[in-house]
């Protein structure tokens, strides 16, 4: 076959490949072409491995090739946008399964033989890869299930949970000091089935813990984590192309993280800490929920008028659009009103939705050109200029308490100040508040007006209005 | 309960309490309406349109008085009509409580229940009833086409074969709710709009609405008194102000003034001299005419031309679109009415523990209730409190040590690690450590708009891990080369999975 030096070779080109992959996401354009790098870069890589490193089981490893392959096309194909946060979850929940397969297949391999230090960090690496590929794949599986509903979107907060996790984590620690003990004198399975049983119930409860807000936060987080286990096995295996990839990617989802953090004014440690939105915290929002006035409700037709008449319309999404899958009619009404003239836009705030970048797939899943969709930080100075703003199916993130009230939950995140506009028009099911459990002084602004009712059913009328 | 609206008595007054709209829904609310006959007509309501509504038509006033449980009225009742009142009906109308003190005592001493709807507190939930508002906005609007009326020219600028018209630069004093509606108005017909207003913050309201917010050369004194209306300001301010205004009027076209101090004669503020300076042709709106005007030469209720500028002291602007008026005053009073009737069976409640009705209500039952305790809200709130400024510089020492503490504790942590281990983890640490860093270089650049494809990409990406399955699938065990297996079949779920979904969303993207 091939030898190792050009395996090698092969690998670093890979290397470079899912560097560029990467790269090329900076913008729309270069986008596509970046993923084809990912696509030749990981084909490079298995054919380097198949032709230089596998011996013998070819018809196994073909069969395993073809069924997971269709699987996976099926998956993607039939896949609804709106759903992409949950096959992402549990994308990332086969990343973590696979490092826990491959690090008990390593520790059984006869043919891997350490002495002395070498051993002890092998040992080491082989544990920390199953403990975080364990943690990735459970808390990936909760995070699927909250996503698509099977299960609450509600934090579970058990009593003393902080201590349970320490608890948890000192347990680690200390079957990883057995661990590489017993495995010096040959064994060492009892405690790495421990140590696998714990980072199992940790990252179930981890998430069980994590409020739907906060959901964004830990998508990415499990996409760090399916980084890290990629990187532990490679340290593990001796393999750089593994440990550089795992980096990546790992150091990606932790960049996501932070981002999505940032855009809400959380601490990351709070974020995972959990217990955030549990409708506990209203009574703490409860003093200045008193007596905020009247909200002024809107019809579709008089929604329609406003924004045939208006020049400037943003349009803020935020889950409720996904929920509803209002996302086409929105895109209707915006060619429609384009058509008369009127400059739309779209304002997304970085955790609008489930996942990072949510909104954007929804809308461009719908056609809406991207050049008219913007961040927050891009618009925000432009609000005073916006003559409707039309909110769909968000709340929290167009909040004006968290500018104005010090005590509110959500005190200091940045919102889309849609109320510095003349008119802002806010789609929404009923007056319950959003998943931070903050009542929102915007719904009753003076130049605030309710459309209440299912998304896509009142934007139908309003587009028929139109 | 009946509610009566009598024909407005008051000469030249062309407002009507009620509109056939209005009519409609206050019989939603369980009451029964009447009218004076051509109540209405002077406004173009017709009592066929009244009729029509469900209205029933009184001939003669003093039955409306004699049968009515609520009496609606524009203007405050004159000695003859509040003579007809009784102590079981309630009145609601224009009262200027504090301009009419004996109308107040009369008022008190029949036992009526009087509400003022120039009382209502200005606060955010009244809005809908706050009729000073509504006729302050259509004063606005019709100051300006009063102007336009005495003004010679176009407002808006034109450029046509007869030469070239430069548009007319139109003054507005006090951006109140009349002031926004006159910018608003001479703005669309075209006019250069500027304003000035003692109060900083209604600077966002003037700009929004494309005019010139001018600013005084002054240390910046706050001219807001409570609920939203201006105070007297200090002699400094005043000194600055007027030299401005000397300055403005020699450019300007037309002035239009609206300041108003509450409880106060309005402020003097275009003096002979400025009228004297301003072009020939040139027009002054006084909307403070009521008040004693502000401009020295107006004269209340005329227009007068005084070197060459017309001076329009019109008090009733209101009652010149009375259609328009009325048809908002009765709006505004039918929210009132909403607000009495909780149940919507036609009876009103005075609940003197609502904010609004307290304030709105003058007298009730023989006694005097006005003035009311002050409303404590500002239309716009006060500078920000400094108070949450120390919690955050506790939080600042505490995050300034936190970095340092980190990076010695992983600093001493790669030291313990470095002295230890073998060189061929060292080489793997190194470029993993290097890999992170290329990570965070790249990822920063990474559009938030394609965060999603992103995740999906990465997600396809880490499926390297493949790798490793491959590596074991050619072991002899037959455990670990079925598990080898189950890896491969996952991964490449993921492999194809991811790459294939971040295709279908790339694909999606388009300009």
């Amino acid at each position: 076959m091939i030898n190792a030096g050009v395996v090698t070779v092969s690998y670093i080109a890979a290397t470079i490949l899912f560097i560029l992959a990467l790269g090329g996401l900076s913008n729309q354009e270069t986008a596509r072409r970046g993923n084809w790098y990912g696509i030749i870069g990981m084909t490079i890589a298995l054919l380097a491995t198949v032709l230089g490193v596998v011996t013998q089981n070819y018809l196994e490893l073909v069969a395993a090739l073809v069924v997971g392959g269709s699987i996976g096309l099926l998956l993607a194909k039939r896949v609804q946008m709106t759903e992409m946060p949950e096959l992402v979850a549990i994308l990332h929940s086969l990343v973590g399964l696979a490092a826990v397969m491959v690090g008990y297949a390593n520790f059984m391999d006869p043919s891997v033989h350490f002495t002395g230090v070498e051993l002890t960090i092998h040992d080491i690496e082989t544990y920390l890869g199953i403990l975080i590929g364990a943690v990735t794949f459970s808390g990936s599986v909760i995070a699927f299930g909250k996503l698509s509903g099977r299960i609450g979107g509600k934090p579970l907060t058990l009593p003393g949970r902080h201590l349970f996790n320490l608890g948890l984590l000192i347990a680690t620690i200390w079957f990883g000091r057995e661990f590489v003990i017993q495995s010096a004198a040959g064994g060492g399975l009892t405690p790495l089935l421990i140590m696998t049983g714990i980072a199992l119930l940790f990252g179930i409860h981890m998430v069980m813990a994590i409020g739907g807000a906060d959901m964004p936060v830990v998508v990415s987080m499990l996409n760090s984590y399916s980084g890290w286990a990629a990187s532990a096995t490679g340290f593990m295996l001796n393999n750089d192309l593994l440990i550089v990839t795992g980096a990546l990617v790992g150091s990606s989802g932790a960049i996501l993280s932070y981002i999505m953090c940032r855009a809400m004014n959380r601490k990351f440690l709070s974020v995972i800490a959990g217990g955030f939105g549990t409708g506990g915290g209203s009574a703490a929002a409860g003093g200045s929920s008193e007596d905020q006035g009247e909200v002024v409700p809107i019809s579709a037709d008089e929604t329609a008028e406003l924004l045939a008449n208006a020049k400037e319309v943003m349009i803020i999404p935020g889950y409720g659009m996904a929920v509803a899958q209002a996302q086409h009619i929105v895109y209707e009404i915006t060619s429609s009103l384009r058509a008369k003239g009127v400059n739309v836009r779209f304002g997304i705030h970085p955790v609008a939705g489930r996942m990072p970048g949510h909104m954007n797939v929804l809308l461009a899943e719908a056609k809406v050109p991207y050049d008219i969709v913007f961040e927050m930080d891009e618009i925000n100075e432009d609000f005073p200029k916006v003559d409707v703003s039309v909110v769909i199916g968000a709340n929290d993130i167009v909040n004006p308490s968290a500018l104005d009230e010090p005590d509110s939950p959500i005190a200091g995140m940045p919102v889309l100040e849609c109320w510095k506009g003349t008119t802002s028009i806010v789609l929404k099911r009923s007056m319950a508040t959003g998943y931070a459990g903050v009542q929102n002084p915007l719904f009753f602004k003076d130049n605030t007006r309710m459309l209440f009712g299912d998304a896509k059913e009142t934007l139908d009328a309003v587009f028929k209005a139109l | 309960m009946k509610i009566g609206v009598p024909k407005e008595i008051y000469a030249g007054e062309r407002r009507v309490a009620t509109t056939p709209d209005v009519v409609t829904e206050l019989k939603k609310l369980g009451f029964e309406v009447a009218i004076e006959a051509g109540a209405g007509s002077a406004a173009s309501y017709t009592d066929a349109a009244y009729a029509a509504a469900g209205c029933e038509i009184v001939k003669k006033a003093a039955d409306i008085w004699k049968h009515s449980d609520i009496v609606l009225k524009v203007r405050a009742p004159d000695s003859k009509e509040s003579k007809l009142l009784r102590s079981d009906q309630t009145l609601i109308s224009f009262l200027w409580p504090a301009q009419n003190p004996d109308m107040l005592k009369d008022l008190t001493d029949r036992g009526v229940t009087a509400m003022a709807m120039d009382s209502i507190p200005r606060i955010s939930r009244a809005q809908k009833m706050d009729a000073l508002s509504s006729m302050a906005n259509i004063g606005g609007y019709r100051a300006v086409i009063e102007a336009a009326q005495h003004f010679g020219r176009f407002f808006t600028g034109q450029i046509t074969a007869a030469g070239k018209v430069p548009p007319a630069k139109v003054l507005v004093i006090g951006a109140g709710v009349a002031g926004l509606a006159a910018i608003g108005a001479a703005k669309s017909m075209g006019a250069i709009v500027r304003s000035f207003d003692t109060r900083p913050e209604v600077k966002e309201q003037v700009e929004s609405m494309d005019a010139e917010f001018l600013l005084l050369d002054f240390d910046d004194e706050d001219g807001s008194g409570e609920g939203g209306y201006a105070k007297t300001m200090s002699d400094e301010f005043i000194k600055a102000e007027m030299a401005l205004f000397a300055e403005q009027a020699k450019d300007v076209d037309i002035i239009i003034t609206t300041a108003l101090i509450p409880g106060k004669p309005a402020p003097k503020l275009i003096t002979a001299d400025m009228v004297h300076s301003m072009k020939e042709g040139s027009v002054v709106v006084d909307l403070a005419a009521e008040q004693g005007g502000n401009c020295e030469l107006t004269e209340r209720d005329q227009v007068v031309v005084r070197d060459g500028v017309s001076i329009i002291g019109y008090t009733d602007l209101p009652s010149r679109l009375a259609a328009q008026s009325s048809q908002l005053y009765g709006t505004n009073l039918r929210h009132l009415l909403t607000e009495l009737t909780p149940e919507k069976d036609g009876e009103i409640v005075v609940n003197m523990e609502d904010e609004v009705i307290r304030g709105a209500t003058i007298c009730t039952g023989g006694e005097t209730t006005w003035p009311p305790p002050a409303p404590k809200l500002s239309a716009a709130p006060k500078k920000a409190e400094p108070a949450p400024a120390p919690v955050a510089v506790v939080e600042e020492k505490k995050s300034a040590a936190g970095p340092i503490i980190a990076a010695a504790v992983g600093g001493l942590a790669l030291l313990g690690l470095g002295a230890v281990a073998p060189p061929s983890f060292m080489a793997h640490f190194t470029v993993f450590v290097l890999a992170c860093f290329i990570g965070y270089m790249v990822i920063w650049n990474v559009s938030p708009a394609l965060h999603t494809p992103l995740m999906s990409v990465t997600n396809a990406i880490s499926s390297i891990i493949v790798i490793g399955a491959l590596i074991q699938i050619s072991s002899d065990d037959s455990t670990i080369k079925w598990i080898a297996v189950v890896t491969l079949l996952i991964t490449s779920i993921n492999i194809a999975g991811g790459f294939a979904v971040t295709r279908r969303m790339l694909e999606m993207f388009r300009k």
